[in-house]
C-alpha cells in the first residue's frame, strides 16, 4: 500500500485537476479578495482609521456583533433542546420538524426577511400582541432604571427596530447548532449514562455532569458557526431592521450605503475588517472542531 | 389471570430505576418536545405559512396576475439563467477539487480544503463588493473595460458589448462566488471514506482514466454530488446580497427573483413579492425535501451495506 501511496501514483488526472482547481479557485475567490486587501492598502493610515471608526460605523459594530452574540446564544439553547429532542424522542411528525430545520438554508434571505417582517410588525401574527407587550416592558425599564437608556439599547418597537434584527438573526443561524449537535449526541454512549446512573447520581446530574461536557465542544462549535453566519448577514436583515443610523443599522448595509455613494474605499475599509473578523473566527471553528474530534477519540 | 399482570408489574416495576436512570421523566420529555416544537413553530413555520397567506391574501386571481407581469418573467428568466451557468461550473470544480484531494498526496492539501470553504466565511455583501473592486469602473480591470483609456481593448470589449459590473456576468461571478464551496465539501469526505482500491482495480485491468471515471468513480459519488447540486442551486437562486451589490437593480434587465422581491416589495406592491416570494419558498421545500430523500436513501445503503 505504502508504494500506491507514494507521489507517482497509478491514476490519472492528477495535474489536470490540481491544475484546474487551483487556477479556478484563484480566479474566482482569492484575486478578488485580494483585491479588497490591495485597495484598502492604498489608504492612508488616517483614512483608514475615519473610514472604519467613525461614530456611525462603530454603532453599526456595536448592533452586529452584539445582536449575532445574543442570536447565537439563544440558538445554544434551543439548538441544544431541539437536537435532543430529535435524537432522544419519538413523536408524531418527528422526520417533518427534521427537515424543517435546514429551512433557513434553502429559502432565500431576502423572502425570510419580508416574511418575518410580515409577521413581526405591529399588524402581524405576532408582532400585533407582542409589540404593546414589548413597549410597555421597555418603557417601563426605562423609568426604572433610567441612566441605563433601556430604549436604546433594546429598542421599542419589534420590526422596523432592534429587536427585529435579533429575529432575523436568530432565524439564519438557528440550524448550525442543531446539526452540529446531532452527530455527536447520535454517538453518544449509553454506557455513559448507564454508569453514572449506577454509581448513584441521579438525572440531573447524568446530564450535567456527564452528557453535557461531552457535547460542550461541538456546541461552542454550532455557536461560533452561528455567530459567524450571522455577523455577515445582509437579506434578512435589511427589511425588518428599520435600518436608522446609529441605531438599527447593521454593517453589512453601512458596506452598501458606502457603495452607493460612490465611497469605494470607506466600503473596502468596512469589508476589511469584517473579512478579518471572519476569518479569525473560521481559523477558531477550525481549531474548536479539532478539539472536538480529538476529545471524542479519547 | 390478573395476578399474574399484577405480578409482571411488580417485576417491571423492580427493573423501572435503571431505565429511570438513563430515562427522561414523562413530563420533561414532554415539556422539551414542547418547547422545541413552539421556538421552531414561530422561527420556521409561521415564516413559511406567512409568504403563502400574504400572498393570496387579494385573492387567488391576483396572484396568478403578478406572474404575467413582464418584469417578473425576466427576473424568472434570469434566476434560471444564472443557476444553469454556475451549478454546472461548480459542479466540474468540485469534481475536480475532490479527485485531486482524495486520490492523491501532495503537500498544502489541508490549506486547499481550508481555501475552498473560504467563501462562506464571506458576508454576502462583500462577495458582491470584492467583484465591483475588480471589475468596476474604479476597480483593476476597470479601466481596460472603459474604452477611453485603452482604446484597442476597450472598443474590442464595446463591440463585443462586454459589461460585468451592473450587468449579467458580474451577477453570475458573484454567485458562483457564493456557491463555490457545496458541491467540494459534499464530494471530499465521501471520496475520502471511499479510498481508492476500486479505481486503482479498474487502471489494472486496463480501464481508461476517463472510464474508470465514469464508469467506477460517478457510480459511487452519484447521490452525495447530486445533494450538493441541490444544496448549490438553491442558494444560487436565492442568494440577495451579493446579487444586490453587483446588479443595479435595472428593470427587466438585471434583477433575480429575490431582487425582484425587494424592488416588488418596497413600492408596496406586497401581494406580488409574496407571489415571487411563494415560488422561491416552493423552491426551499422542494429542495428539502429531496435532501432528506437522499438522507433518508443513504442511511439506508449504509444500513444494508453494514
Amino acid at each position: 500500500m505504502s508504494s500506491v501511496r507514494s507521489s507517482r501514483s497509478v491514476l490519472p488526472g492528477f495535474g489536470l485537476s490540481l491544475g484546474f482547481t487551483l487556477a479556478y479557485l484563484g480566479l474566482i475567490v482569492l484575486v478578488p479578495l485580494l483585491a479588497a486587501f490591495i485597495r484598502t492598502s492604498e489608504m492612508s493610515w488616517a483614512d483608514f482609521v475615519t473610514a472604519v471608526a467613525s461614530p456611525r460605523v462603530l454603532a453599526s459594530y456595536k448592533l452586529s456583533f452584539g445582536a449575532s452574540f445574543l442570536a447565537a446564544l439563544v440558538n445554544s439553547f434551543f439548538g441544544l433542546i431541539v437536537a435532543w429532542v430529535l435524537v432522544r424522542y419519538s413523536f408524531f411528525g418527528k422526520r417533518v420538524v427534521d427537515a424543517l430545520v435546514d429551512l433557513p438554508f434553502a429559502l432565500p434571505t431576502a423572502v425570510a426577511g419580508i416574511a418575518l417582517t410580515a409577521i413581526y410588525a405591529n399588524n402581524g401574527w405576532v408582532g400585533g400582541w407582542m409589540e404593546p407587550v414589548w413597549t410597555a416592558a421597555v418603557a417601563k425599564l426605562d423609568a426604572w432604571m433610567p441612566w441605563a437608556s433601556w430604549k436604546d439599547w433594546l429598542g421599542l418597537k419589534i420590526a422596523f427596530d432592534r429587536p427585529g434584527v435579533f429575529i432575523a438573526l436568530t432565524f439564519i443561524g438557528l440550524p448550525f447548532v442543531v446539526r452540529t449537535l446531532q452527530p455527536v449526541l447520535e454517538e453518544l454512549e449509553p454506557e455513559l449514562e448507564e454508569a453514572s446512573a449506577s454509581l448513584g447520581a441521579n438525572r440531573w446530574q447524568t446530564i450535567t455532569r456527564v452528557i453535557f461536557p461531552e457535547l460542550l465542544p461541538a456546541l461552542i462549535t454550532g455557536f461560533a458557526m452561528a455567530f459567524a453566519r450571522a455577523l455577515g448577514e445582509y437579506g434578512s436583515v435589511v427589511f425588518i431592521a428599520g435600518n436608522m443610523p446609529m441605531h438599527s443599522e447593521i454593517t453589512p448595509l453601512l458596506i452598501i450605503t458606502k457603495l452607493e455613494q460612490y465611497d469605494y474605499h470607506g466600503a473596502t475599509a468596512i469589508a476589511v475588517v469584517m473579512l478579518v473578523s471572519s476569518f479569525c473566527l473560521l481559523l477558531l471553528i477550525n481549531l474548536l472542531q479539532k478539539w472536538s474530534r480529538r476529545h471524542h477519540r479519547v | 389471570m390478573a395476578t399474574t399482570v399484577t405480578h409482571l408489574k411488580a417485576q417491571l416495576g423492580a427493573a423501572a430505576p435503571a431505565s429511570r436512570a438513563t430515562q427522561d421523566a414523562p413530563w420533561v420529555r414532554w415539556s422539551l418536545i414542547g418547547v422545541a416544537l413552539v421556538f421552531l413553530g414561530f422561527f420556521l413555520v409561521l415564516p413559511l405559512a406567512a409568504v403563502f397567506t400574504e400572498a393570496l391574501r387579494k385573492g387567488i386571481a391576483l396572484y396568478f396576475q403578478s406572474f404575467t407581469d413582464a418584469d417578473t418573467l425576466a427576473a424568472v428568466r434570469l434566476t434560471f439563467l444564472t443557476a444553469a451557468i454556475a451549478v454546472p461550473a461548480n459542479v466540474v470544480f468540485g469534481v475536480a477539487a475532490a479527485w485531486c484531494i482524495t486520490k492523491f498526496n501532495f503537500k498544502g492539501k489541508s490549506l486547499l480544503i481550508t481555501l475552498i470553504d473560504l467563501p462562506f466565511a464571506v458576508s454576502p455583501v462583500i462577495s458582491g463588493l470584492i467583484y465591483v473592486l475588480v471589475f468596476g469602473l474604479q476597480g483593476w480591470l476597470g479601466p481596460y473595460l472603459d474604452a477611453g483609456t485603452h482604446p484597442w481593448l476597450g472598443d474590442w470589449l464595446n463591440q463585443q458589448d462586454i459589461k460585468v459590473i451592473f450587468a449579467v456576468p458580474g451577477i453570475v461571478l458573484a454567485t458562483i462566488f457564493v456557491t463555490f464551496p457545496f458541491v467540494a465539501r459534499e464530494l471530499i469526505p465521501l471520496m475520502q471514506a471511499q479510498g481508492t482500491d476500486e479505481e486503482y482495480a479498474a487502471i489494472t485491468l486496463g480501464a481508461s482514466g476517463w472510464q474508470t471515471f465514469r464508469r467506477v468513480t460517478l457510480p459511487n459519488i452519484k447521490w452525495g454530488l447530486f445533494y450538493g447540486v441541490i444544496l448549490c442551486n438553491a442558494r444560487a437562486m436565492g442568494e440577495f446580497g451579493a446579487v444586490s451589490v453587483v446588479s443595479g437593480h435595472i428593470r427587466g434587465e438585471t434583477n433575480t427573483m429575490p431582487l425582484q422581491v425587494e424592488i416588488l416589495y418596497n413600492e408596496y406592491n406586497f401581494v406580488a413579492a409574496f407571489a415571487v416570494s411563494s415560488l422561491l419558498a416552493m423552491l426551499a421545500m422542494v429542495t428539502l425535501v429531496l435532501k432528506s430523500l437522499i438522507e433518508w436513501r443513504y442511511a439506508q445503503s449504509r444500513a444494508t451495506h453494514d
